[in-house]
């Protein structure tokens, strides 16, 4: 077998890591609940996940029956309305997507690309999810208490945040706050056996430049959770202190209700600065994951390797850090020294250079690729329009003089649904579809997974590309109902009615696609070990789905970089990365001594 | 997996490149980018790393606040001061803690050091010793916050001398780190017990994690005092003597 493969070489150096010392737990509750392999911690992370993640969903679909038809549900009061649109995008951002593409995809993907048997510190994993999930319950428990759940909007803006007046000020935002922190802590806990498991705990012959662009943007993105979480969590706990005991850490002097409140001299806009050093790079901690899982997803499907990886690698690691130094582009309504908003404006722009690389990587990708359109092809080519869309738009709200107008209005939410809320979640179904052969044994099926694909895709757009026109009209966000304002056309609400039914459709179609994760992990076709042709190491499991240590008897030896696909002269249009590229290869271990000899 | 030389599984000593460019090698190299480090060790180092965020975003909070607030600002080195036997010195018990905590990072070293040479006994006599500095060390954090609460009627939400924030930040800043030192202690009494009982050197498993710690865990914790013990560096220098 003679090729011209990239980066690949017969020799793979000795160990120097020890094996992994695997627990086998004794008990039921070992085995089953409080399980330490990082595979079941992912379909753990997962479950949750997604369970809370359709609640929210659910929220968002009520607001929408708010919008489209004003007036016409009783249960639905302006205090509910703002209350469910606090809790859609604290859980969708935080409790869905972040804990789904780390917790989730992360925990599951990582060692197996890598050639781990496990996490590094798997008892510290398995707590990490445990506080996940009591964060999860405590959030839920805010929908309960009296007063209801927060309804301060998910960037939870002090003064308003605690002030009566807003809807779930007492219990409910302190219960956000605690279950937030809970949160931080419940992901340090697995951030750290992330990381170390990349940085330390590779397979040989794994290199930083051999891994799959998977692991990367999960990778980054975690170092990036780990360092943006503590201005949140130092956030809450702030804000935990000036609502229960009355510090005034982010609380002015302040009039509420016709009576002089005991608050004087704090900054509510220290809040939105730690809120936003946090936020924006949670907007990447989000969205890095997806850019490596599409990235494999576009190179598997079309059967060639990504086009400029090393660039695609550093993409990723210079967005990773521009992102600390965006934040304020959040901010210019709040007002700033103009100076301020230039130098974030100017940072915010120079974010779109490597980012735009990444677009024109995937899209060269797919430039003469034997394009196989299997249903994680679709999701991933989806997420190439729809990412594209929000980021162009992106550049408008990046601009001071061009944000202030549209700042707070539905095209905001347009844009950043487009950006990191669509865009994820179609790499969150690409994925799924991609690697529930590998999780279950089974294939997901076809025809529905089709189906889903093209009107979600389809849907969204119907959803979200007339809330760009809405926000130009200057329809406000946040807002229970816009009747009786004079300045909107009464055609805007012919359109509001149009997205509602949209976002309805596409709720719904959702149900498809549970079904369709439930029937087939019954009825699915057999997938075999690698369905997909994939060289990644995940595909090349003794078992699957993979048994507790991942990998049967001996760990992989890496070869090659992750993209060996119609390699010219190779025998079949894949090589995986554990293969060597010399034909009849010695047994590793009698190479092992030679070539110790050699290059010592 | 410590501090000797890298050798591989057959004991063989992998070659290392010095300098920067060895950084580079490490870096492109595979298993692992940090190759005498093991995995514990690493992940204390980024835990540290996220800690530190942490702690730099509650000293510029209390920065900001201080900035706006809109009342004097109270004078540290009056507010604690002490009248030892009639001598009123301003700072003295936050300079006698200061003192006792770099001291207990120098107990903490030694340690390390006497752990790694496997001499169990001093070892853990250094760890006791660390973890006795510490405990005093939150005693007396303990008696300098119930002065100020009893006597000086200093609260969260407000105090006597000045600026409201005073109190607030005062209390979360040197709670959360008394926070820390006091989670130090507890975890420096353990791996006290692990030397002691000799754990360590018969590989048993632990407790709750179900698997063996060997001496790097000493240095482990010892990372974890140092940082508690840096970061009241930044604490007493940037909320006592400005």
């Amino acid at each position: 077998m003679s090729n011209v493969a990239h980066d690949a070489h017969d020799y793979v150096p000795p160990v120097e890591i020890p094996e992994m010392e695997l627990y086998h737990p004794k008990t039921w509750l070992g085995k089953y609940i409080f399980c330490q392999d990082a595979k079941v911690i992912a379909i753990q992370y997962s479950i949750v996940a997604i369970g809370i993640g359709l609640v929210a969903l659910v929220m968002s679909l009520l607001m929408r029956v708010q919008l489209g038809w004003p007036g016409t549900f009783d249960f639905i009061d302006p205090a509910g309305y703002i209350q469910l649109v606090t809790m859609h995008g604290m859980i969708m951002v935080v409790y869905l997507l972040t804990a789904l593409f780390l917790g989730g995809f992360g925990n599951y993907l990582i060692p197996l690309m890598v050639g781990a048997r496990d996490m590094v510190f798997p008892f510290v994993n398995m707590l990490s999810f445990w506080i996940y999930f009591i964060a999860v319950l405590v959030l839920v428990a805010s929908l309960f208490v009296p007063g209801g759940a927060s309804g301060a909007g998910w960037t939870l803006y002090p003064p308003q945040a605690i002030l009566p007046g807003t809807p779930g000020s007492g219990t409910g935002i302190i219960l956000m706050l605690v279950s937030l922190s809970l949160f931080i802590v419940g992901f340090t806990m697995g951030g750290l056996n992330y990381v170390v498991t990349v940085l330390q705990a590779r397979t040989r012959g794994m290199t930083l430049m051999r891994m799959p662009l998977t692991v990367w943007g999960i990778f980054m993105a975690t170092v990036l959770a780990l360092l943006a979480f503590p201005a949140l969590l130092v956030a809450c706990i702030m804000m935990l202190l000036d609502a229960t005991i009355g510090t005034s850490f982010f609380m002015p002097a302040v009039v509420s209700m016709g009576q002089q409140l005991d608050y004087e001299g704090g900054s509510p806009i220290l809040f939105q600065h730690l809120f936003w050093f946090f936020g924006h790079p949670e907007v990447y901690i989000v969205a890095l994951p997806a850019f490596g899982i599409v990235s494999d997803l576009l190179s598997v499907h079309a059967r060639k390797n990504i086009f400029g990886y090393r660039m695609m690698v550093w993409a990723i690691v210079i967005i990773a850090a521009l992102s600390f130094v965006v934040w304020a582009h959040h901010m210019y309504v709040s007002g700033m020294n103009p100076y301020f908003g230039f130098f974030f404006a100017t940072t915010t722009l120079i974010i779109a250079v490597p980012t735009a690389i990444k677009v024109y990587n995937w899209v060269l990708t797919l430039w003469r690729g034997n394009i196989r359109l299997n249903v994680p092809m679709l999701f991933a080519i989806g997420f190439i329009f729809t990412f594209v869309n929000g980021g162009l738009t992106g550049l408008f709200l990046g601009n001071v003089t061009i944000d202030l107008p549209l700042s707070d209005t539905m095209f905001v939410v347009a844009h950043f649904h487009m950006v990191m809320a669509v865009s994820p979640i179609l790499v969150v179904f690409g994925a799924i579809y991609h690697w529930y052969p590998k999780i279950t044994g089974r294939m997901l099926d076809d025809t529905l997974g089709k189906f889903h694909f093209w009107t979600t895709f389809l849907g969204t757009y119907a959803i979200y590309y007339p809330m760009h026109y809405l926000g130009f009209l200057g329809v406000p966000r946040r807002y229970y109902s816009i009747e009786g304002t004079s300045f909107i056309p009464e055609s805007a609400a012919d359109l509001n009615v149009a997205i509602s039914i949209a976002a309805i459709f596409v709720g719904a179609v959702q149900l498809v696609f549970l079904y369709n994760l439930f029937v087939s992990y019954f009825r699915g076709k057999e997938a075999g070990p690698n369905p997909w042709e994939a060289t990644t190491l995940e595909w090349q499991t003794a078992d699957t789905p993979p048994k507790h240590g991942n990998f049967g008897e001996k760990l992989p030896l890496v070869y090659r970089w992750a993209y060996d696909y119609s390699v010219p002269g190779a025998e079949q249009d894949f090589i995986p990365q554990n293969v060597p590229p010399s034909v009849g290869a010695q047994t590793v271990d009698d190479e092992d001594e030679e070539d110790y000899e050699q290059h010592s | 997996m410590s501090n000797e030389a890298v050798v591989d599984e057959a004991g063989r000593p992998i070659a290392m490149v010095e300098g920067l460019p060895g950084v580079v090698s490490d870096w492109s190299s595979d298993q692992r980018a940090f190759k005498r480090v093991p995995w514990g060790k690493a992940m204390m180092w980024i835990f540290l790393l996220s800690d530190t965020f942490i702690f730099s975003i509650f000293l510029t909070s209390y920065m900001t606040v201080r900035m706006t607030t809109t009342v004097p600002w109270p004078n540290t080195s009056e507010v604690f001061a002490l009248t030892v036997f009639g001598e009123h010195i301003p700072l003295i018990l936050i300079a006698i803690m200061t003192f006792i905590l770099i001291s207990s990072s120098g107990t903490m070293a030694m340690a390390v050091k006497f752990g790694y040479e496997k001499k169990r006994k001093i070892t853990t006599y250094l760890i006791l010793a660390t973890a006795l500095f510490g405990a005093s060390f939150v005693g007396m954090q303990v008696f300098e916050w119930s002065k100020l609460i009893f006597e000086e009627g200093v609260r969260p939400w407000g105090n006597p001398m000045g600026s409201a924030q005073f109190g607030a930040a005062f209390f979360m800043i040197t709670g959360f780190h008394g926070f820390h030192v006091s989670v130090g202690v507890v975890l420096l009494l353990i791996v006290a017990r692990k030397v002691w009982t000799g754990d360590l050197e018969n590989m048993r498993p632990g407790f709750f994690t179900g698997r063996k710690g060997g001496y790097e865990i000493v240095e482990i914790v010892g990372l974890y005092w140092h940082f508690v013990d840096l970061v009241w560096v930044f604490i007493f220098a940037f909320f006592y003597l400005w």
